[in-house]
């Protein structure tokens, strides 16, 4: 397979606040490198504020990266004109509410980025696209002349992904695409998602805090923690194989919905809060919260590195902690 | 058999909006046992906090209790006046909302909103209350409580707020405990601590708690009854392992079908739930749940279900229930 997506050394700051002397920076990201093949699905978790929205953003060039490369199916785009990549990237974004201009149609929604790209013909040709686009989702043409608010959650999540496929784009990010859906609904969307990836053979990079849907939906999973991934491996090997302590923490921490199994799961319950990126702990920076943590982990920060594989993990402490 | 500690009944309440009557609560009912953990799960708009809100008599304008009764500890709230109300509230029922972020007030310090609590409901005066608001961030886990109680909400984290919220709730050691989705605006590892540390102190202190949610995994991790709410609707309840492990409702059924699980070791295509929520505003004539179920009959979309126990404490809400009982040569309603 060939690699569609590829990210070397990312990183991106944010300036917040401090002296022009000495500017203070959030680092949103630090340092990370993953690869997405084509027609996979690539997961992203982490907590709120560990960087996986900015990955996913900056990752479109959306936000200008401080440093590090982005390429896209082997071209480096880190510094080129998006114009021509917008068509072939396109993003779904977490708020259905939020996301969609109240005072345009739907058909007007989904057009724009047919009108931007120039893809229709005429008006007529227009017209049809936004019905394929539509009836692609789930939804049909009578909706295009009717206005966001006459729909609801799960309807408008489907209105951004037809105007998301509208320019026939080969990646997407999709960014948290069902967490404000109601439950019964979440799987409707999932299913959309796969089925979509199927028929059009599209690549996905999908963020999400919820580990039981990323499980569901990727090939393979990168666990992020305060702007670094701490471990990226194939969504079964890092469900049941997890080597990272912050990894085995957050699947620990995930209510099973099963009340037999749940109650037989040992918990690792981590003490305390996420420490402020403006101010990362030196060395490995999930130490302050890790049970393992030596005076090595405070001093050198651990190396990404594979260790069987496709299995990455950012630790000095493997073999004491399985 | 422990105590009866929470009884409703039959509860209908209904907002009275100038687009209609949205009845929000039609006909719920309800019972919680002393030091037992209830989860009432559904989606937005099914009448969840509504019901809880009910129970602390926070109904407000549009809204209306229409009828029905709510039994607690042996007053019926719904005949009670405003003023013994306020005395209940915070005393003997308390509750945590969903986002720490705006339940507490900006503008007064940690240990001011606590004391406020303290001070209204018991004779203690400012140096008492002082001490009991340190007791009370010890036993919620939170470091430095005299530090914290000088400083200002912003100044503390998600869970640490909802750490303080707990506290306050816990100021006069109420008999239940209402949690609004006490961990929707949390991260997970900080969820886990939370949902820990109030099964922790429930054991210590003896209350009772009322727990809401979407979330079915922390249901089934904490709760020993379940309350399943559709369209305004208790449809189904029953101990957590009936409702997991013998779900009778099609709705509870459908639900715990279309939710992924993080220890299925295939793959597995997930079966959704078709169609959206319920319109609160146009409520089908029958069963809530019927524009949506896949085994919809005739008689569903015209007349509301009765309950039916299918085993001893577990009811629900489905007219397919009766036909297999009917089917079976048993009697029915019908």
């Amino acid at each position: 397979m060939s690699r569609l997506i590829e990210v070397k050394n990312l990183k991106q700051y944010f300036r917040a606040g401090g002296s022009f002397i000495s500017p203070l920076y959030v680092k949103a990201v630090d340092d990370v490198s993953f690869y997405i093949d084509k027609g996979e699905t690539l997961g992203l978790v982490g907590e709120s504020g560990c960087g996986k929205t900015t990955t996913g953003r900056t990752l479109l060039r959306l936000y200008e990266p401080t440093s590090g490369k982005i390429f896209y199916d082997g071209v480096d785009i880190t510094h080129v004109d998006m114009m021509p990549y917008r068509r072939k990237m396109q993003i779904v974004f977490q708020d259905p509410y939020a996301s969609l201009d109240p005072r345009m149609t739907v058909g007007d929604i989904v057009g724009e980025a047919i009108d931007i790209h120039k893809l229709a013909a005429d008006k007529k040709d227009r017209k049809e696209r936004i019905y394929r686009m539509l009836e692609r989702v789930g939804l049909n043409s009578e909706h295009a002349n009717r206005y966001p608010h006459e729909f609801s959650g799960g309807q408008r999540q489907r209105i951004g992904i037809a105007r998301a496929l509208a320019v026939d784009p080969e990646f997407i990010v999709c960014d948290e695409p069902i967490s404000a859906l109601d439950v019964s609904i979440q799987a409707q969307v999932v299913n959309m998602f796969e089925n979509l990836q199927q028929e059009l053979g599209l690549t996905y990079l999908f963020i999400a805090h919820d580990l039981n849907v990323v499980k569901h939906i990727s090939n393979r999973i990168g666990v992020m923690y305060l702007g670094k991934l701490v471990e990226l491996a194939e969504s079964y090997e890092l469900t049941f194989h997890n080597l990272h302590p912050y990894t085995k923490s957050l699947i620990s921490a995930i209510p099973i919905a099963d009340p037999v199994a749940s109650r037989e799961k040992k918990r690792i319950v981590l003490e305390g809060d996420v420490p402020s990126p403006l101010n990362p702990p030196s060395g490995c920076r999930f130490r302050t919260r890790c049970s393992y943590a030596t005076e090595l982990c405070a001093q050198q920060e651990p190396e990404f590195r594979e260790v069987s594989p496709g299995h990455h993990v950012a630790c000095h402490h493997i073999d004491k902690v399985n | 058999m422990s105590e009866l500690l929470l009884d409703i009944r039959n509860l209908r309440l209904s907002f009275f909006t100038p687009a209609g009557e949205v009845k929000a609560l039609n006909d719920v009912s309800l019972k919680l046992e002393e030091g037992d953990v209830l989860g009432i799960v559904g989606e937005s708009g099914s009448g969840k906090s509504v019901t809880a809100y009910s129970i602390m008599g926070l109904t407000v304008h549009p809204g209306r209790i229409i009828g029905g009764t709510i039994d607690f500890n042996s007053h019926n709230i719904t005949e009670m006046t405003e003023a013994d109300m306020r005395m209940m509230r915070g005393n003997e029922v308390s509750i945590i909302f969903q986002d720490p972020m705006t339940s507490l007030n900006p503008v007064y310090t940690i240990g001011n909103q606590i004391r406020e609590v303290i001070m209204l409901h018991t004779d203690k005066n400012k140096a008492q209350a002082n001490e009991r608001a340190i007791e009370l961030m010890e036993l919620v886990g939170i470091n430095e409580p005299i530090k914290r109680l000088k400083q200002y909400p912003h100044e503390l984290s998600g869970g640490m707020r909802q750490r303080v919220m707990i506290a306050i709730a816990l100021a006069c050691e109420p008999k239940l405990l209402i949690a609004d989705e006490p961990t929707t605006a949390l991260d997970v590892t900080i969820q886990a601590q939370i949902l820990e540390l109030m099964i922790e102190l429930k054991n210590k202190l003896g209350m009772s708690i009322i727990m809401i949610t979407h979330d079915l995994g922390i249901v089934a991790n904490m709760c020993k009854k379940i309350a399943v709410m559709y369209g305004g609707k208790v449809v189904e309840y029953g101990t957590t392992e009936d409702i997991f492990y013998n779900p009778r409702h099609e709705y509870t059924k459908g639900l715990l079908r279309s939710i992924p699980k993080l220890n299925d070791k295939e793959h597995k295509k997930l079966i959704p739930i078709e169609g959206t929520p319920v319109d609160m505003l146009n409520p089908p004539a029958g069963c809530p749940f019927a524009p949506r179920c896949e085994s919809c009959m005739k008689i569903c979309i015209s007349k509301m279900p009765e309950y039916v126990d299918v085993a001893e404490g577990h009811y629900s809400a489905c007219w397919l229930i009766q036909k297999e009982a009917f089917e079976q040569g048993g009697e029915t309603n019908e």
